[in-house]
């Protein structure tokens, strides 16, 4: 139990990751409307950069920009947050805005020809049309 | 199934909290994404590629081929959104259309609309579905475009010293693009950037990375070797490298830019490019 305390308090942001990401998620398998299901998607997309830049976070280092250009000292890398996630992430962000413009162009598509935009009601129509 | 969805989500939300003692905790030194390659890129990059950025340095030096290829996606869907919506130009919309005579003042109603007749001449589109614009809005947006235009330049270009960079700068730009569709209409947008040239210059952005890189080819080195941008500009490697991440950063910023200025002309006119928001 103390450990799990411990845990708890010392890793809290992963829970706030874990919580966003299976809302995402539930949104994802259960939600019946197409555009309720991509605010789910953004919702996961969102947890998993969260964790990334959170995974890239040192205690006490800035930025990771290059403080002074002339200083012959050796640069300690505990001074600098990992630069690594953040640039996977900011290609992340963009690409997932682009996709999302295929998601709603899709979805555009589908309204035009079924009329609806509820997941069930799509299908209904596919059987019987 | 939603009682299924709920449970299957619930038992993977604990797996995961139960995995989350093997996680670093918060603000950890060492955890293993710091412990390989991210501190020969913090120790290192400033002096490979004089860009105390390492954000950038790392984006689009070290792992040059995996931004190239983001940008071929954001590229990719750009044109997969034109392919999915975009109406053909010579089919005609049902639905209601305005013309004002530009002379006399008459409003015009039509049925359909194929092609726009007469577009600049005698008689002027006006939305249906889209009140006139306030002054006020119409007018500060105006003075407000090319400083936030020059602020997306300002962020392209100093990616190497603040935060900012290629993406950063295009989506900035591309959210100018936005505002004057929002504040005036969206014919003010295409006539400002047609499709045509939007277009063009999404290609044209994959086109500069690549050719960025095709420079290392010709002068004998890797692909996406800046050694050769240096050899050719006759600086230093590490300027070179330098001036390399800023050509290939205008390439991405020309892409994101074109690509989120078609998507948004494309979804918010539902694909005819005409009328919309």
């Amino acid at each position: 139990m103390e450990d799990f305390l411990t845990q708890l308090t010392s890793k809290y942001n992963f829970w706030a990751y874990i919580v966003l990401m299976m809302i995402g998620l539930y949104a994802m398998i259960a939600k019946g409307n197409l555009i309720k299901k991509l605010m789910g998607l953004g919702i996961f997309q969102t947890a998993i950069m969260l964790f990334y830049v959170a995974i890239g976070s040192k205690a006490g280092a800035t930025i990771p920009i290059l403080l002074d250009t002339h200083s012959k000292e050796l640069i300690d890398f505990a001074d600098y947050i990992n630069p690594l996630p953040h640039v996977l992430m900011l290609t992340a962000i963009v690409v997932s805005v682009a996709t999302l413009g295929v998601a709603l162009a899709l979805v555009q598509r589908i309204f035009d020809v079924h009329g609806t935009l509820e997941e069930d009601e799509i299908l209904e129509k596919i059987k019987n049309p | 199934m939603k009682k299924a969805a709920l449970v299957a989500v619930l038992l993977a939300g604990a797996f995961l909290i139960l995995s989350m003692e093997n996680f670093s905790s918060w603000g950890d030194i060492e955890s293993p994404a710091s412990r390989h390659i991210s501190r020969y890129f913090i120790e290192k990059s400033y002096e490979d590629t004089h860009t105390p950025n390492f954000v950038t340095a790392v984006l689009a030096d070290y792992r040059g081929f995996d931004t190239m290829l983001e940008t071929v996606v954001v590229f990719t869907a750009a044109l997969a959104c034109f392919l999915i919506v975009r109406l053909p130009s010579d089919v005609c919309k049902p639905g209601l259309f305005y013309y004002r005579h530009a002379s006399t003042g008459l409003v015009v109603r039509r049925r359909q609309a194929c092609a726009l007749p007469d577009e600049g001449g005698a008689f002027e589109r006006v939305d249906s579905d889209w009140p006139p614009h306030d002054v006020v809005v119409t007018t500060t947006c105006r003075m407000i475009i090319p400083f936030i235009q020059l602020y997306a330049l300002y962020v392209l270009a100093h990616g190497h010293y603040s935060p900012g960079g290629g993406f950063q700068g295009g989506v900035i730009f591309a959210a100018s693009y936005v505002l004057l569709a929002v504040s005036h209409d969206l014919r003010t947008l295409v006539n400002q950037l047609t499709e045509r040239f939007t277009h063009l210059l999404a290609a044209a952005g994959v086109l500069v990375y690549f050719g960025t890189g095709l420079l290392g080819l010709a002068k004998g080195a890797n692909f996406l070797d800046y050694d050769a941008v240096a050899d050719i500009m006759g600086v230093s490697l590490a300027s070179g490298h330098s001036l390399g991440i800023l050509f290939v950063e205008t390439g991405v910023a020309m892409t994101v830019t074109a690509a989120l200025v078609i998507i948004f002309k494309l979804l918010s006119s539902r694909g005819a490019v005409t009328e919309g928001l």
